[in-house]
């Protein structure tokens, strides 16, 4: 057993590979929040009236709120005074007019990254929206969407060029009034992305966003808005890195998905953010509201998560089931290692008739990570012939991990029909002697055990997304094996 | 504030401190994560005058029946009320406990029954509230089965606390039957301390009460073997609320628990299972199942099955369904010439069997079933 749990241990305590910081100067504001810094940031972004005031409705109706405490978390208080809420690195001249204008350096990081800016790079097939801190820096392959219509780029350009789709739909899913995390976001959210599918169109290629978070002590408030039109599909990808530090960075972001009739939006999440040192210092905190809203027929949308990093995860993408027939869907693999927590999972809202949803959720536990899965079911009495399965199981490498499960299950209509199954295990000795028998090292066979307990996962991921999540599994677990 | 007789005064002192502490806690609301779909204010905004229940004791001369003085070194150390208001509530209205002791490797084959009772009293003019207390102390190795019912007539307030301290390599098996009268608030909570090595099972089958909240928790020690199943049967606008917790404390332990729920009308059932794995508590195997049965459009089910687990070497399981009869099912025995109705009362019966099965006192199963048997011709109709 002390060789396996060796074993387990190097395979868990890889180092966090994203670590570096840029060095680029940034424009940042003083810290603190007040309504100046909302109008500050709002004129920074020259934004129309209408949006300052949709932030500072928000910023009003945060001021009542209070910080939730009902996660299985713990943290120190968050200082939000503390935080400085706008950072963009510095524009050489005017800001960049094409790819060719982006200052070099940032270019760099995402190479470093392994994110390719440039459109002819190796992974062509994907359009990128990189967001460094809290501005966008480029999009890729934004002209061969525009023909055939998809609107795909920065959040901030959207406001100024397409206004009235975003002021249709944005707030629509997650409500400025939504919760703490979401009403913070509303007021001070930064950039992020917007996507536009129109009518009919199944977009071409993955669409993606790149967070990185480079300055120090800067919160990161990125709103994210994907309308999928009548008929349209879209295949939506985030991934998001952070240098190492000592401090905790607040990450809260808002992601808001809309399917109209029979649209389908498949929106998958490595989260890969600085989970702190070994110790527990440093470190993400992840504080976000996603949630998707199928408001047509026979829509769909699917939640794919491999969340590996941050020191807190506190994240349930959702799913207002309102059109009949639609579709939710939820895959999640979190890992927890060293004193990470997460508390995660889902909630599916059935309100059309015959919709369904599946909910899968893998938790792995290491070192002295808390994993926590909250899930809600909710059928409400309009909701006839509805469907949910949903399963969680939990994995735990080592002695002084936990696992949780809250799973809430709501029926309001009889003809519903709801299961749920959660499981809590560990590697059993007898597997790794199986593997051992058959000349397979034991790190080789805890790694093979953990990927064919996350397969049913990794099978929705995008193909060259999977295969990245499988390696920041490997690593992210290294040394954890026990 | 109590009509209780005057105490000794370490009970005067136990009592002062529980309401002293329900003042501070309240009645609960449903922001409060355990109350969260039981809403009190019907109890809160009633007046009750606190009596003393008619509790009957029916039992083999092998129990011992203590008095509560004997009764200090246990009393109020199981169920704790510093957490839970309604158990500061019974605290602080002790009166006339129960306190049964059976001896050390004795064995009682006859069951043990107490019956509570909340009397009738139309002179007092106002609504009554009782609240009962239970201790029993089964000594090391002993075995026995205690059965309480609970029953009465008219709108009343039930707050009961049972206390049961198992031995090492006792035996108990514990059935609660729940009868009350239709308008009747029923709250309770057992609590069992059990022994290393020892048995225990909890059945409590709920069918009578307007607003009903059952907390059965059950704490295990090294090599400890708990059960606790349930039946809930609700119809009109009933409300059942089922909360268990099994705190597997030390390793070695095995649980199972089963809860299954009938429900029709517009009743509500709300079931929250908690199994706690503590850090050291390896080799845990424990396994928890409820299942709810809905025959109405109205009906209301909210299921919250938990896991918090803190060791790695263990096998931990819950599961949890909502569903009707099935429909293929009901045709196969349509097709057989079995009416509708018929068919459906059937396959209720045989959903609630489940759990009846599983209970070991003979009479008690007898009558239940007899009691089922007239249910089900109702909820049939």
């Amino acid at each position: 057993m002390s060789d396996s749990t060796n074993t387990i241990e190097t395979f868990a305590n890889q180092e966090y590979k994203w670590g570096f910081v840029t060095d680029i100067e940034a424009d940042a504001i003083p810290r603190g929040l007040s309504e100046d810094v909302v109008r500050l940031i709002s004129a920074k972004k020259n934004e129309p009236e209408w949006l300052l005031e949709w932030r500072l409705k928000a910023y009003r109706h945060w001021l009542t709120l209070k910080e939730p405490e009902w996660a299985n978390i713990h943290y120190p208080k968050i200082d939000y005074q503390n935080i400085i809420y706008y950072s963009s690195p510095k524009p050489k001249g005017d800001g960049p007019k094409s790819l060719d204008d982006v200052d070099p350096e940032l270019l760099k990081t995402y190479a470093k990254l392994g994110i390719p800016l440039q459109e002819q790079a190796i992974l062509a097939g994907v359009a990128v929206d990189a967001v460094f801190d809290s501005v966008s820096v480029a999009t890729t392959f934004k002209a061969k969407l525009h023909e055939v219509g998809i609107i795909f780029g920065s959040f901030s350009e959207a406001v100024k060029e397409h206004p009235d789709l975003v002021r249709q739909y944005l707030g629509s899913v997650v409500p400025t009034s939504d919760n703490f995390f979401a009403a913070l976001n509303s007021a001070v959210f930064s950039d992020g992305s917007f996507c536009y599918i129109p009518k009919g169109v199944k977009c071409p290629m993955e669409l993606s966003t790149y967070f990185r978070i480079n300055a120090k002590d800067t919160g990161q408030f990125e709103r994210t808005l994907i309308v999928a039109d009548e008929g349209a599909t879209v295949s939506y990808l985030e991934g998001c890195t952070a240098p190492m530090r000592d401090t905790n960075q607040l990450h809260a972001a808002v992601v808001e998905l809309v399917a109209l009739d029979n649209a389908q939006i498949k929106y998958s999440t490595v989260q890969n953010w600085y989970p702190g040192d070994k110790d527990g210092k440093g470190g993400i905190y992840n504080f976000v509201t996603k949630r998707g809203a199928c408001r047509g027929v026979n829509s769909k949308i699917s939640w794919t998560q491999v969340e590996t990093g941050s020191a807190i995860t506190w994240k349930y993408p959702s799913c207002l089931l309102i059109g009949d027939n639609s579709v939710g869907e939820f895959y999640s693999v979190a890992l927890t290692n060293n004193w990470q927590q997460a508390d995660t999972g889902t909630k599916m809202i059935h309100i059309g008739k015959n919709t369904t949803s599946t909910i899968v959720s893998k938790g792995i536990s290491a070192g002295h990570g808390q994993n926590t899965y909250r899930g809600g079911v909710k059928i409400l009495k309009s909701a006839t012939g509805a469907r949910n399965y949903s399963q969680c199981d939990s994995l735990l490498l080592g002695d002084k991990c936990g696992a949780h499960t809250f799973p809430y299950l709501e029926v309001r209509n009889t003809s519903a029909q709801v299961e749920h199954e959660a499981s809590t295990s560990k590697i059993g000795e007898d597997q790794i002697f199986y593997c051992r028998q058959r000349g397979i090292s034991s790190e080789d066979a805890v790694s093979m055990i953990v990927h064919g307990f996350c397969k049913e996962v990794f099978r929705e991921l995008p193909m060259e997304f999977a295969v990245e999540a499988q390696k920041l599994l490997g690593v992210s677990l290294e040394g954890s094996v026990g | 504030m109590t009509q209780a007789p005057a105490a000794e005064p370490w009970m005067q002192a136990l009592r002062d401190r529980a309401f002293a502490r329900f003042s501070e806690l309240g009645f609960p609301t449903t922001h409060n994560e355990e109350w969260r779909f039981t809403n009190v204010a019907p109890i809160a905004r009633t007046a009750f005058i606190p009596v003393a229940a008619d509790t009957l004791l029916a039992c083999s001369e092998a129990v011992k029946e203590l008095g509560p003085g004997r009764a200090e070194a246990h009393l109020a150390r199981y169920a704790a009320f510093d957490e839970n208001p309604f158990v500061a509530l019974n605290t602080a209205f002790l009166g006339n406990v129960t306190v049964l002791e059976i001896p050390r490797g004795v064995v009682i084959e006859q069951p043990i029954q107490i019956t509570h009772e909340v009397p009738e009293r139309p002179d007092l003019g106002t609504k009554l509230a009782a609240h009962p207390r239970t201790l029993i102390l089964v000594g090391e190795g002993a075995q026995c089965t205690i059965v309480e019912t609970y029953k009465g007539a008219g709108t009343y307030f039930t707050n009961a606390v049972t206390e049961i301290v198992v031995g090492d390599r006792a035996v108990v098996d514990h059935y609660k039957l729940q009868q009350e009268s239709l308008s009747a608030f029923h709250i309770s909570t057992l609590q069992a301390a059990i022994g290393r090595s020892a048995t225990f099972a909890s059945h409590s089958i709920s069918l009578g009460g307007a607003l009903v909240r059952n907390d059965a928790n059950a704490t295990l020690s090294e090599g400890s073997d708990a059960t606790l199943n349930g039946l809930y049967i609700v119809n009109g606008t009933q409300h059942v609320d089922n909360h268990t917790l099994i705190d597997h404390a030390m390793p070695h332990g095995t649980s199972h628990e089963l809860y299954k729920g009938i429900l029709d009308g517009q009743a509500h059932a709300v079931f929250n299972g908690k199994i706690i794995v503590r850090k050291d508590a390896q080799k845990t195997d424990s396994k928890q199942t409820n299942k709810n049965l809905v025959l109405s459009d109205d009906a209301v089910v909210d299921t919250k099955p938990e896991l918090q687990i803190f060791a790695d070497d263990v096998r931990c399981t819950h599961g949890a369904t909502i569903g009707q009869l099935d429909a293929e099912s009901l045709f196969y025995m349509q097709s057989r010439g079995i009416g509708k109705r018929e068919a459906r009362r059937l396959l209720t019966y045989a959903f609630a069997q489940d759990v009846v099965d599983r209970i070991k006192v003979q009479s008690l199963r007898d009558s239940l079933e007899r009691i089922l048997f007239e249910k089900f011709h109702e909820l049939a109709e």
